[in-house]
């Protein structure tokens, strides 16, 4: 709780309207966001950066939000299908590295909104929980979907080719 | 090439799936051959389908592909992956309208239990406000899998949060023409939305 340092920085990037990022010891965390849902959605995805600069490894082992339930997914493929899975042991987060969840692979799984979908510009508080670092508080900041302006170069940053791994 | 083929079916159902969606593309035609990579014999993918539109009506393939159509089979309960290439598609489709290319995007749930007609619109209309979405019985819903050739596999319902496992490519289908090229997840936005517009402006 303590050691949650939050600093806003502005991002280069034309779909981040806004970085934000927390540490907790040796760890960065940066940028969560979810994209906006459907009034009817039932779930949403989270992502984020997480960065170790220590020299031992680390591991997110858990998330925990105001929703029936939140999980650590992927999303692989295989064989042209496409499928989720939980990661029960948790996303390791080797030393000196950077782990980035983000659509199309790694994402935190917020089920169960039940009709109170993310909208644009709100902030979700998210208790994330690591191995060694402990509990870290972080805000997920919802973000549209289709940027406002978007400038029609694609979604280099959001490349497809991250998932399998 | 028949062994090619044959191997590429003998190796699992779901590769056969992939391999035989690209094996099977249908014969291309001359006015075609400029938008698309390789000439491929045979197969026939897509057709006549019926189903449930955003606001409850049963519509036919007739119905909904009025003009260039991108069709991607997925779910809602998805947060990740299909919101991803829906997204995508939009993308290609607001790409084309800047190019005065006339297309639609179309999302085919293949979670009919949870998707109901106000969610699939619902969805949608996150990407794009003309964007289609179809959902109907688990029957209708078979049914237009099978003609696309697309699979999904539903974990067991007693779960309310059960995922479902999917084929994710992207079908281009026309007016009167049918399926005529298909795209993976790894394609871009601007490679379908020039692909795309090499068919519609072939198509006449």
């Amino acid at each position: 709780m303590k050691h949650i340092l939050s600093v806003a920085v502005l991002a280069g990037l034309p779909s981040l309207a806004m970085a934000h990022e927390f540490t907790a010891g040796d760890l960065t965390i940066d940028h969560p966001f979810i994209f906006e849902s459907a009034p009817t959605a039932m779930a949403g995805g989270g992502y984020m950066a997480i960065t170790n600069t220590g020299d031992t490894a680390d591991r997110l082992v858990a998330a925990r939000a105001d929703f029936p339930r939140v999980e650590l997914h992927r999303s692989f493929e295989e064989d042209g299908v496409m499928r989720m899975a939980e990661q029960e042991d948790g996303i390791e987060i080797p030393a000196g590295e950077t782990v980035t969840l983000e659509p199309g692979g790694l994402h935190v799984m917020f089920m169960g909104l039940n009709g109170d979908p993310f909208e644009i510009g709100e902030e979700i508080p998210v208790t994330l929980t690591f191995e060694e670092a402990g509990e870290v508080e972080v805000i997920f900041n919802v973000e549209a979907r289709m940027g406002e302006g978007m400038d029609h170069s694609g979604h280099g940053d959001m490349d497809h080719s991250g998932h399998g791994n | 090439m028949k062994s090619l083929l044959l191997v590429a079916v003998g190796v699992g159902t779901l590769a056969a799936i992939t391999g035989a969606a690209w094996l099977m593309r249908p014969t291309v035609d001359e006015q075609f051959a400029q938008c698309t990579g390789s000439a491929v014999a045979g197969g026939d993918i897509g057709g006549p389908f019926e189903l449930v539109s955003e606001t409850g009506e049963t519509v036919t393939d007739a119905d909904v592909i009025t003009k260039p159509s991108l069709v991607y089979f997925g779910y809602t309960f998805c947060p990740d992956v299909c919101p991803l290439d829906s997204a995508r598609n939009a993308e290609a489709i607001y790409l084309l309208e800047e190019q005065g290319v006339d297309a639609q995007a179309v999302f085919i749930s293949v979670d009919p239990q949870r998707d109901t007609p106000e969610v699939v619109r619902d969805f949608t209309d996150v990407f794009h406000d003309d964007m289609i979405g179809l959902t109907g019985s688990e029957e209708q819903v078979a049914a237009a899998s099978r003609a696309y050739r697309t699979y999904y596999r539903a974990e067991p319902a007693d779960d309310p949060y059960y995922l479902v496992d999917h084929s994710t490519q992207t079908y281009l289908v026309l007016p009167e023409h049918g399926f005529v090229e298909f795209f993976r997840r790894e394609a871009t936005a601007e490679q379908i939305a020039q692909t795309t517009a090499c068919f519609s402006a072939a198509a006449g």
